[in-house]
């Protein structure tokens, strides 16, 4: 997995409330059993004009002049509910997206942000309405700052708040760390585990 | 007062109390982890065509196998075509490569494989209790947001993405934070035409679609007792749409009865000595939670929801919102509005429909479909409307045949479908169309969900038969003898 430190990058505002995955990624856009080749699906429901079509809609933020390589996310409320589909950040990341800041996330796709290299980022509401206002004003001239290191989101007009982490999360996007590996270390207490588990709920071992 | 971890931290020489929850974690805590979490045993493992095959095939690609195969459970629900006569072509474009790849990876894996013509193939959160795959006191995943239904059986379950799946399959184990716990007690007894989908639907409705944000939720309270298990599945299915990890249900003798005899449930002096052990399961009466909610259930109506989110949500009998009342933003509130089609102040009932559907993990199992054949029989569906029945499994379906309900659906003219997910949500093949107004017993009525720019109406099955009949939003309780 990539690891991630700090990004200084232009960020696009979709900031709604409950974007759900089918909207991050449609159901119809996930055409193979593959992680890849999906950035062209991302958003593609309000990204163009027609469903199933490629004509750019020009209102839809990523879109927009000043908005090309946007890497971080500005989103609302209960951002990436709905289906577990790890496609939503395979798109998210495929497309060039490293951080999205919302004020609270879905737990799944929270989980699945960690695991491929996006930082998901907790701020409150009103912190995420005042940065996109800043960035709205000159998109291409207002780069926001994710700081994993130092724990920090700020922007060039010197806003800067807290980036509220879990340790683990932390490192395994910092060091770019699998889990499988990590936890492969542990297999003697698993199996310590699993042998004492064994005898108090055998009906458990099919 | 303690906060619940303060509670669990305790210090005492005697244990805590615990709740059902804590119960379940502390059972299956194989390490702590730096930074409050924890390495957790996983007991079950589901995985279906859509999400799963992504999982085995990553694994295999990357040398590792599955650890522990017999406990590991595949089905075809999410893109199999659910018409008559199906086989390993889909509607959907590309579809056949799911089927046939998630097959060759699951026989590669040695893990149980409900296939497309298996006998007990069905949506994996109705063929998981129906199987006794999942049992009280389990940790049970599966890369799918559902997965939270199985908690209605005492489970602590939960929805993963593909990545953590295979974290699971190759280590039995998943690394997990551990979640706040919220106690929901639901009190009262439920009115007339009034289920586990209204109960769901009206805590989403009061407390929003985040309300529930990274808490297991353990739903309580006198009128979740009087549930029968099906209903508590249903109740469990929207915890996800609550933004809860989990939704639990404290086991009792009605989930024990369910579950014996049931194809994978323990059997024996296995199921005596699990019978001894789920019945401790319960949660301690002074087990404390981080939040409590109470909701009194007996002026409960039938809800019906009005916009592009579950918690969009309104009795029948209301009309939909102004601003100041929907508790959404302004911009939510108008998106919404503009495309369901919608005005602040129009009522609910009577809004003309184009559509019905009756199926998904939320509303398809025997019970959904008696209570929806109950309002069918010996009516028709309203001329022009398109109207759908999905069994959640073909044990359902076979169930359903026996008891003749296949023919109620069919005269009232419903179409009688094979089991799967189906039009539950659209992935390019079938689909409903566009700002066509479907009411529907699925989970979610999020933008284009059921097809492009569709407009979904969530509700119980038997107010989508009544409102089939009607040709309108209906409020059931007025066909009901």
């Amino acid at each position: 997995m990539r690891k991630f430190t700090t990004l200084t990058a232009v960020a696009a505002p979709l900031v709604r409330a409950n974007v759900d995955t089918d909207a991050i990624i449609p159901s119809r856009e996930m055409k193979a059993v593959s992680k890849t080749g999906l950035a062209e699906g991302l958003f593609a429901g309000w990204r163009y004009i027609e469903i199933g079509g490629r004509e750019p809609n020009p209102e839809f933020v990523l879109n927009r002049p000043g908005y090309a390589g946007a890497r971080i996310l500005l989103g609302g409320e209960n951002f990436g509910c709905g289906s577990s589909r790890e496609h939503a950040v395979w798109a998210l990341a495929e497309y060039g997206f490293r951080a999205v800041i919302a004020p609270s996330f879905s737990p799944i796709f929270y989980g699945n942000c960690v695991r491929n290299g996006i930082v998901p980022v907790k701020l409150p509401a009103q912190a995420i309405a005042l940065l996109a206002a800043a960035v709205e004003r000159d998109p291409a001239a207002t780069p926001l700052t994710v700081d994993l290191v130092a724990r920090k989101v700020g922007a060039p007009d010197g806003q800067s708040y807290d980036l509220p982490i879990e340790a683990e999360a932390r490192e395994m996007l910092l060091e770019g760390l699998d889990g499988i590996d990590l936890t492969l270390k542990q297999r003697a207490a698993i199996e310590d585990f699993h042998a004492r588990d064994r005898a108090e709920r055998p009906w458990i071992y099919l | 007062m303690a906060t619940a971890a303060e509670a669990r931290a305790g210090g005492e020489a005697r244990p805590a109390p615990a709740s059902l929850f804590d119960k379940i974690w502390a059972q299956h805590v194989v390490r702590e982890l730096p930074g409050g979490a924890a390495l957790v045993a996983i007991d079950r493992i589901f995985l279906h065509e859509r999400t799963g095959s992504i999982a085995l095939k990553s694994l295999a690609a990357a040398g590792r196998g599955v650890l522990h195969p017999r406990r590991v459970f595949c089905t075809m629900d999410h893109i199999v075509d659910t018409l008559p006569g199906r086989g390993d072509d889909t509607r959907m474009p590309g579809g056949r490569a799911f089927i046939t790849e998630t097959r060759e990876a699951a026989r590669a894996a040695g893990i149980h494989l409900f296939d497309v013509r298996d006998a007990d193939q069905g949506i994996v959160h109705v063929i998981s209790p129906e199987l006794g795959i999942v049992l009280p006191g389990a940790t049970v995943v599966c890369p799918d947001s559902h997965t939270c239904t199985q908690g209605a059986m005492g489970a602590f379950a939960w929805g993963i993405g593909s990545t953590e799946a295979e974290h699971a399959l190759a280590t039995g184990t998943l690394r997990v934070n551990r979640p706040k716990t919220m106690r929901v007690r639901f009190e009262g007894r439920l009115g007339r035409g009034v289920t586990a989908k209204d109960l769901a639907l009206a805590l989403i409705g009061r407390h929003g679609s985040a309300g529930g944000n990274g808490y297991a939720v353990e739903f309580a309270g006198s009128a979740v007792r009087a549930l029968e298990i099906e209903a508590r599945l249903t109740l469990c299915n929207m915890a996800t749409e609550f933004s809860a990890v989990a939704g639990l249900i404290a086991p009792d003798d009605k989930t024990f009865t369910y579950l014996e005899g049931r194809r994978f449930a323990p059997r024996g002096a296995d199921w005596e000595a699990a019978l001894d052990s789920w019945r401790g399961l319960a949660g301690d009466e002074e087990a404390v939670f981080d939040r409590e909610l109470v909701l009194e259930v007996d002026e409960f109506a039938p809800m019906v929801t009005w916009g592009t989110s579950p918690q969009h949500a309104a009795p029948v009998t209301a009309a939909v919102p102004t601003l100041e009342a929907s508790g959404t933003t302004r911009e939510a509130f108008e998106r919404a509005l503009a495309y369901m089609g919608l005005e602040s102040g129009q009522p609910l009932m009577g809004l003309p429909i184009d559509a019905a559907f009756i199926g998904s993990c939320t509303n398809s199992r025997i019970s959904d479909l008696r209570r929806a054949a109950a309002i069918l029989d010996g009516r028709e569906v309203a001329a022009g409307v398109k109207a759908i029945c999905v069994p959640g499994s073909m044990s359902v379906k076979r169930q359903a045949e026996a008891e003749g309900l296949d023919a109620v659906f069919r005269r009232a003219g419903f179409e009688w479908r094979e089991s799967g997910c189906s039009m539950c949500f659209f992935a390019g093949g079938e689909s409903f169309g566009r700002r066509e107004r479907v009411i529907s017993s699925t989970n979610r009525n999020f933008e284009s969900r059921q097809g492009p720019e569709t407009r979904t109406h969530l509700a119980s099955p038997e107010t989508v038969a009544a409102s089939a009949v009607a040709g309108r939003i209906a409020d059931v309780r007025e066909l009901m003898g």
